[in-house]
């Protein structure tokens, strides 16, 4: 060490202190459950972006003559020109003859926007109110009560109502996943701000004159970082069914573009006789959902080893 | 007491070593330690943090975590060797022959059962008596560590009572059995004076009556003065030095414990130059502060934290607030600084009136009083370069970072850390080193003020030394008031020219240290002083060897 030290046992203390531990991304790469839940996530993202060049059709294509075909079949597809070829449908197709493996490749896509922009969007806004909520004591009491008022409300409810008040779309899903997520960001970001801003660091940054909004910036919300990239995980899964849950009741994204619970939701009526409808995308949803709360456990286990304890 | 053969010691540890995880600062925790403990023997191990004191103590007691196995050596407790005792028979010697009270009684305690309980849970586990029987002994030991009404005691949970009283639960769970050796690690370190002094002569008291042995962990030397028969210094996990204690305490042979000894700072206020002409940069009229109070929905308990305080401090001249936790120094220290907001009174800083003032009107001022904080662990931002914590203050009132970063370098040398090590990040400093980093920080300001809030109380003893001869070294140099809040009388003595001495937010001594401290007038002042450990004894100052 280079540092000018006047005695020993000040050397070994400085010594022991700057023993080092391996990277963090070291650290998370060691973890199976990362690893694993990680690979999946990608994995999916990629069947998602490439969809088309995965062997699929066009998910809406409609093929009277090829209805409720079980997966495995082998059929005949006329095309345009009056020509013939034939095709393997993998997972079956549905009783409107469009190819089950296509729209659960290209459902993918949806589910996946879905749970990464509500992430995204509620750790936003969460942050940014759990921030100012935790810091500045007047507005606590304000803001807590709007989030106690949110909390009360059952999650897929108060999506409904939303979804009821606009027209359905890909957004007006997002937006209304996205309101009942934002006081469970809120909540954690208000306790762990509660908790830094008794840290001396931060009562010496005030004393230096340090404005509020650089207080907040520079040494309180890099302390909530780690907590809400592991929240954000699994409001990404909770978000992914929401969306499969909505789209089954009908009321989330319109039936012309396929995601993974409308299929289903079609798929309904004719569960008992062809099972394969709902099958192959609610496996796809099953594990898209358990492997987004893998990498969450895992990023937990790393990022926030307190938390990890207390849950 | 069972053990027939008195001269054979109740404890003899013969080459322990015990080894530290791989990738530590170094291979063993304690290394080819050697003593004894003998029937009516007060031992101290001491040694600052890291040193293995307490992990000897654990080993003894087969409580080492597994990272940290016991590789050499016997430990004989009462003949028997139990190094590598089975679990089994470590439960059946715990409280029995030997027993453990540890540094923290509040954590120490099973907070949802009542001490009487937890002490029948030892009984219920160790001896077949009946349960009036029990309750009775109980009821006796309680007596014997002079609780005032054990029935009472025995029914009460842990939060209900004070950290001396839990203590001495402790002590009473650790001694009903009447175990032959004693090990308290550190059972005063978090207690004030006053309660120190009463528990380190009722562990004298019970150990004279009883015949045990006692192995007393410490990092005071004040302490091992008053309680010690014989001493041993461990420094980084060896044995430096072992003798009794008088001997080493007057006598110290190795260059360590010469050096540790000669860092103690002295009981007897030093001389120092007088500064009655000079002005006045700090003055507070009335100060006050209740916490608590009002209350949205029901009228709360209020406190009085600071009451009516009245001080002044002037350019070049250093105040000590002393006075035990819940005294209200720190929050005197706090109001001054504004990071709490006072209720009424004022605090002046030259002509200007900062008490009461709008944070918007504040800032302006902020830059003139600086303070330092206790815990050097906390007080930089984890995440930040110590060069980056350095320059916020200036760059916050209009400094460029080249500028604010060529003062940050000079600032470096003026604490004695190399300047090139502001690229680095706090954790890789020891904790001396970062309250030198805070001391720059604070200092990066030009401050007319430097509050120094228990700065030096979490160092060990010599880094101690070290930061306290940089703080009086500065404040002489750039001619600071300066305001140093500190339980410890010995640091007090060794850098105030003035001391205001608090007891329940209320100052009731003020004056210049040496009348304070040689003469002390209020009834509190005195109790203080005379609980001090170890005032009876001048710590030489050897030159190191």
């Amino acid at each position: 060490m280079s540092i000018v030290l006047e005695n020993e046992v000040d050397a070994a203390a400085a010594r022991a202190a700057a023993v080092a531990r391996p990277s963090i991304w070291i650290r998370l790469l060691r973890h199976p459950s990362v690893l694993i839940g990680g690979c999946i996530v990608l994995v999916m993202m990629l069947i998602g972006i490439c969809a088309p060049l995965l062997g699929t059709i066009p998910p809406a294509q409609i093929d009277p003559t090829t209805r409720n075909k079980r997966p495995g079949v082998e059929i005949t597809v006329r095309q345009d020109d009056g020509s013939t070829v034939q095709r393997t449908v993998l997972m079956g197709t549905d009783s409107l003859g469009r190819d089950i493996y296509s729209r659960v490749l290209y459902g993918a896509r949806v589910s996946l926007i879905v749970g990464f922009s509500v992430a995204a969007l509620s750790i936003a806004i969460g942050v940014l109110i759990g921030l100012l909520s935790g810091y500045i004591r007047w507005l606590d009491g304000i803001v807590m009560r709007i989030m106690d008022g949110l909390m009360a409300i059952p999650g897929i409810l108060l999506a409904i109502g939303l979804v009821s008040l606009f027209r359905a779309g890909l957004a007006t899903v997002i937006f209304a996943i996205v309101v009942p997520e934002i006081p469970r960001v809120v909540r954690l970001v208000r306790s762990v701000v509660l908790t830094i801003r008794e840290e001396p660091y931060v009562e010496a940054a005030i004393s230096v004159g340090t404005p509020l909004h650089k207080i907040l910036w520079r040494h309180v919300m890099p302390n909530t970082v780690a907590p809400v990239i592991v929240q954000g995980t699994f409001i990404c899964a909770s978000a992914v069914l929401a969306e499969a849950a909505l789209s089954f009741l009908g009321i989330g994204i319109p039936t012309d573009t396929p995601t993974w619970g409308n299929i289903m939701a079609e798929g309904r009526q004719f569960f008992r006789v062809y099972p394969h409808n709902i099958f192959f995308p609610a496996i796809f949803l099953t594990i898209t959902v358990l492997a987004v709360n893998m990498l969450g456990d895992g990023l937990r286990d790393t990022l926030d080893p307190k938390m990890s304890k207390r849950v | 007491m069972a053990s027939t053969n008195t001269n054979r010691p109740v404890l003899d540890v013969r080459n322990l070593s015990i080894a530290l995880p791989k990738g530590g600062d170094r291979p063993f925790a304690a290394e080819k330690v050697n003593f004894t403990v003998s029937p009516g023997e007060i031992v101290c191990l001491v040694g600052e943090s890291g040193s293995g004191k307490s992990v000897i103590a654990q080993a003894v007691m087969g409580l080492l975590p597994k990272a940290l196995p016991v590789v050499g050596g016997e430990i004989f407790l009462e003949g028997e060797n139990i190094a590598n005792a089975s679990e089994d028979r470590l439960r059946e010697l715990r409280c029995v022959r030997m027993s453990m009270i540890f540094q923290e009684p509040m954590t120490a305690l099973n907070p949802v059962m009542t001490c009487g309980d937890q002490i029948d849970e030892v009984l219920r586990t160790h001896t077949r008596l009946d349960p009036q029987k029990r309750k009775d002994k109980i009821i006796g030991v309680f007596e014997q560590v002079s609780m005032p009404d054990p029935p009472r005691i025995y029914d009460s949970y842990p939060h209900q009572l004070s950290g001396g009283q839990r203590q001495r639960v402790m002590i009473a769970m650790a001694l009903v059995l009447e175990p032959a050796l004693l090990i308290a690690d550190e059972p005063t370190t978090a207690l004030d004076v006053t309660t120190q002094a009463q528990i380190l002569e009722l562990i004298k008291e019970i150990q004279r009556q009883e015949g045990m042995g006692v192995l007393f962990i410490t990092h005071d030397f004040g302490v091992v003065c008053d309680i010690a028969h014989r001493v041993a210094v461990l420094r980084l996990g060896e044995m430096v030095e072992a003798g009794p204690t008088h001997d080493i305490l007057s006598r110290p042979r190795h260059p360590y414990s010469r050096m540790l000894i000669s860092s103690v700072p002295s009981m007897l206020p030093a001389e120092r130059a007088r500064h009655d002409g000079a002005r006045m940069v700090l003055r507070t009229e009335n100060l006050t502060k209740v916490y608590g109070g009002g209350g949205l929905f029901q009228k709360t308990h209020s406190v009085r934290a600071a009451d009516d305080v009245n001080i002044v401090v002037r350019q070049g001249e250093s105040l000590g607030i002393v006075g035990e936790s819940g005294s209200g120094k720190s929050t005197v220290a706090r109001c001054i600084a504004r990071l709490i907001d006072p209720t009424a009174g004022r605090v002046r800083l030259g002509e200007d009136d900062v008490a009461l003032l709008p944070q918007r009107l504040l800032r302006r001022h902020r830059r003139r009083i600086q303070i330092v904080f206790q815990d050097p662990y906390r007080s930089l931002n984890p995440r930040r370069t110590v060069g980056e914590s350095i320059v916020e203050g200036p760059m916050n009132f209009g400094a460029s970072r080249a500028e604010a970063t060529k003062r940050a370098r000079n600032l470096m040398e003026t604490v004695r850390l190399d300047p090139d090590a502001l690229d680095r990040y706090p954790h890789q400093f020891s904790g001396g080193q970062r309250q030198r980093i805070c001391i720059a920080r604070a200092l990066a300001m030009e401050p007319e003020v430097l509050i120094a809030d228990e700065a030096v109380s979490a160092l060990d003893v010599s880094v101690q030394a070290q930061v306290l001869k940089l703080l009086d070294e500065i404040r002489e140099r750039m001619n600071l008031a300066m305001l140093f809040i500190t339980h410890d009388l010995r640091v007090a003595a060794q850098v105030c020219d003035e001391v205001a001495v608090m007891e329940k937010g209320k100052v009731v001594e003020y004056g210049p240290v040496a009348d304070v401290f040689l003469r002390p007038k209020h009834t509190y002042t005195q109790a203080l002083l005379a609980a001090a450990p170890g005032r009876d004894w001048e710590f030489g100052k050897f030159e190191a060897a």
